[in-house]
């Protein structure tokens, strides 16, 4: 919110006369019912491993993070550029392989990658779209300076968060928005059933039939999946409300079994088809990768997607946007060390409690080194497992993150934050939602803002120009 | 509408109108053993035996001890009829079926969860207890609130609806039952007048014990009060009422559909042959008999609607 100054920020300015006039302790009891907003709209988050019944809040913080038009439209540029580059990639590493001919990525990358599907090779997603949904974390480090953190293409969450922060804000500060011009975000869900309806499937007749497929109620994102259905419109299927029919997907009605065309779904490449995936699993549909093949369904996103969420190849990113784009990443990476190769391995040893260090199959912050804040103990553990598998590590330094302030007892504190913004890509091109969700580490000094380590979320506003 | 969800609805409502019946039946009974502690025993056995749960009961505790039986109904995670366990199961059944709910309906039935959750922590003291099923009778109200104002008349609302008169038709059909097999087990009490206490804790479990004095004065006999909980269409908790409700929203599907079907058929069979005669010919008949074969009919149909409309596979 500050500059390196001290001075308020230009974004800032017209909350920050707003806020100064306020009473805290209003501010407090609006933040208080928030909670209770949250809490009977369900907006939960259910914590593996522990009783069924534990459905957790995630701390939601009354300050916005605020996002100028011109810092916008920067970002913007960078993520489309970004995700164009992404469907490019993955278009490419499931037909003719340019990259890996031309030596730009090492072929071991996408020979060993776990979310590699060989059955992808030579298919052609409806549309051509293989990130119907994505979402690129991003963090700041300064002024002008924005790093990506982290691509996010096989089914990023948090969208309903970015929706129900915006919607408790109104709710709690309306007069704010008549201060203050934020941009929408409410027109998400008609823009992800515009852009999933595009990419029907080539068997669709008429006006495209969507669903949305969820692991079921015990799912920790389930509040996001029937929030979205709920939104668009669509229907929420679970695999047992699913068969195939007459060589389509279709859904069991009170009217007998209906076809789907579009099949937003939430379970992994795995779960998909116990016929051509995983025999056990009961949640996806048994022959939908035959329905997939002969065009009778679009899955979003497309199967195979997930290699693009891999750590070690997020290091080529700028290479890939390069070779895809012929343009220069406008928004860079965080630099990154892959202990698979020798020299950055002994560096990175070397240097193990300055740097954070994360799995490269690892997700939700968990499997993670944050030197600056592991003890001695931890890093030594931790430098075990890098030695036995150095290629499953990779390191990056800790930036300076810029913060930004919270709501506490004794005031606003500042605290570190991350952003992932969230897009859309259909034939038609791609839209990205002005905003998003900003994710803050509640705890003083901390770096980790999942919400699984307890992080909080905060409304973000991107202004009007 | 997915099969699924017509489920969920149908089972959010059954589990929703359970939780009322239940907490009904605990104030009769506990209104019973505060003013008549010699029958209090029998009384709390045929409290367990309308909510089905006599057996459980009787395994876990033995002994019909007031503040065992009002825990084991109100709060026991074993039981899978206790309040507790039934308002879990409307909810998470609230959940499955989340995007056909209005926002309304779904916070009703979260904050009642919460809500009962909160109440029925630690176990209630005697003293807290009438608050405590008022409470359960209010979020009950507060759902029915919520879903006849904001929900559209649609094919959601008619399984839902169903739910409702299915389970009241059910267990005010348990509460005859019990009582008459209970309580009046000498054919030489049928058609005299009864214990004032008895039909008092009958009317009081389904709310109509002023209804009826309004309608029959001092009258007070088995025959009256089985015409009343049996073929008054006035009254909500009758069978009569409950099942002409089903005819109508199943009326109603199969007019929506376009298809006729097995169950429409079952519920006007119901109406036809055992809910338009007087009550001297279901006397005559034999009430347990009359009763036992209404459950049966009652439970039928309930398979049908589930295969008629595909709740599962």
């Amino acid at each position: 919110m500050q500059g390196q100054g001290g001075e308020t920020r230009a974004p800032y300015r017209e909350f920050c006369e707003w806020f100064d006039a306020e009473e805290p302790s209003r501010i407090h009891r609006k933040a208080q019912q928030a909670e209770a907003f949250f809490r009977t709209t369900g907006i939960t988050f259910a914590v593996y491993g522990q009783d069924e019944a534990d459905e957790r809040l995630i701390p939601f913080d009354v300050v916005p993070r605020i996002i100028s038009a011109s810092e916008w439209r920067r970002l913007s540029r960078g993520i489309e550029q970004r995700v164009r580059a992404l469907n490019a990639f993955l278009h490419d590493i499931y037909h003719r392989q340019e990259i890996l001919r031309a030596g730009r990525v090492p072929t071991e990358l996408i020979s060993r990658n776990e979310a590699f599907l060989p059955m992808m090779m030579g298919m052609d997603p409806p549309g051509g779209v293989y990130t119907h949904i994505s979402g690129i974390d991003i963090v700041r480090t300064g002024a002008n300076e924005f790093y990506v953190l982290e691509d996010n293409a096989r089914t990023p969450s948090g969208v309903s968060y970015m929706l129900e922060n915006r919607e408790t804000m109104l709710q709690m500060f309306p007069e704010l928005f008549a201060k203050v011009p934020v941009r929408e975000v409410s027109d998400y869900p008609i823009n992800l059933l515009r852009s999933l309806a595009a990419c029907a499937p080539p068997m669709c007749g008429g006006t495209p039939t969507v669903a949305v497929l969820t692991p079921g109620i015990h799912n920790s994102a389930y509040f996001e999946h029937s929030f979205l259905a709920d939104q668009m419109g669509a229907e929420l299927v679970e695999g047992h409300d699913l068969r195939v029919v007459n060589g389509r997907v279709a859904m069991r009605t009170t009217q007998g079994y209906k076809p789907i065309d579009v099949l937003y779904r939430r379970v992994d490449d795995d779960f998909l088809d116990p016929l051509n995936f995983r025999p056990d699993s009961v949640l996806g549909v048994p022959g939908i990768w035959d329905v997939y093949r002969a065009g009778g369904i679009t899955i979003a996103n497309a199967p195979g997607t997930g290699i693009a969420d891999d750590k070690a190849l997020y290091s080529y990113m700028p290479d890939i946007i390069e070779f895809y784009t012929g343009e220069k990443a406008l928004l860079p990476n965080v630099p990154t060390w892959r202990c698979s190769e020798p020299e950055h391995l002994k560096e990175v040893l070397d240097r193990l409690p300055e740097l954070v260090v994360k799995e490269v199959h690892g997700s939700g912050g968990y499997g993670m080194l944050v030197g600056p804040a592991a003890t001695k103990k931890e890093i030594a553990a931790f430098r075990k497992k890098l030695e036995a598998n150095p290629r499953g590590y990779i390191a990056q330094p800790t930036l300076s993150l810029s913060t930004v302030p919270i709501f506490t007892r004794s005031g606003l504190a500042p605290r570190h934050v991350d952003l992932r913004p969230f897009v859309l890509m259909s034939p038609a091109g791609i839209t990205i939602t002005p905003g998003g969700l900003t994710r803050v580490a509640m705890t003083k000094g901390s770096l980790v803002v999942n919400s699984s380590q307890g992080g909080g979320t905060k409304d973000t506003w991107v202004l009007e120009d | 509408m997915l099969g699924k969800t017509a489920g969920s609805l149908y089972w959010m409502a059954r589990y929703l109108e359970r939780s009322e019946n239940n907490a009904r039946l605990i104030e009769a009974g506990f209104r019973i053993a505060l003013t008549r502690s010699n029958t209090a025993q029998a009384e709390w056995r045929s409290v367990l035996v309308t909510a089905g749960s006599d057996r459980r009961f009787k395994e876990a505790h033995g002994d019909y001890n007031s503040s065992r039986v009002v825990d084991f109904l109100l709060r026991d995670p074993a039981n899978p009829s206790s309040i507790i366990s039934v308002v879990k199961q409307a909810r998470d059944n609230a959940r499955t079926a989340r995007t056909y709910l209005t926002r309304e309906v779904w916070e009703a039935v979260n904050t009642s969860w919460m809500t009962l959750g909160g109440l029925l922590r630690r176990q209630v003291r005697e003293d807290d207890l009438p608050d405590v099923l008022a409470a359960i009778r209010q979020q009950s109200a507060q759902v029915r609130g919520a879903w006849t104002g904001t929900m559209l008349r649609n094919d959601g609302y008619n399984f839902a609806r169903l739910g409702t008169f299915l389970e009241r038709a059910d267990n005010t059909a348990r509460i005859l039952d019990v009582k008459y097999f209970l309580l009046l087990p000498s054919v030489a009490h049928i058609g005299t007048s009864i214990d004032n206490v008895q039909w008092e804790t009958i009317l009081r479990s389904v709310s109509a014990h002023r209804a009826y004095r309004w309608l029959y004065g001092t009258e007070i006999s088995a025959l009256k009060i089985a015409e009343f909980l049996i073929l008054y269409k006035q009254m909500p908790r009758s069978l009569a009422f409950c099942c002409d409700k089903m005819l109508e929203n199943l009326d109603w599907l199969q007019r929506s559909y376009g298809q006729e079907t097995e169950a429409g058929r079952l519920a006007a069979a119901i109406c036809r042959d055992r809910l338009s005669r007087p009550i001297q010919s279901i006397f005559d008949g034999g009430l347990h008999e009359y009763i036992t074969d209404f459950l049966r009919a009652n439970a039928a149909l309930a398979r049908q609607i589930e295969r008629d409309y595909r709740f599962v596979e």
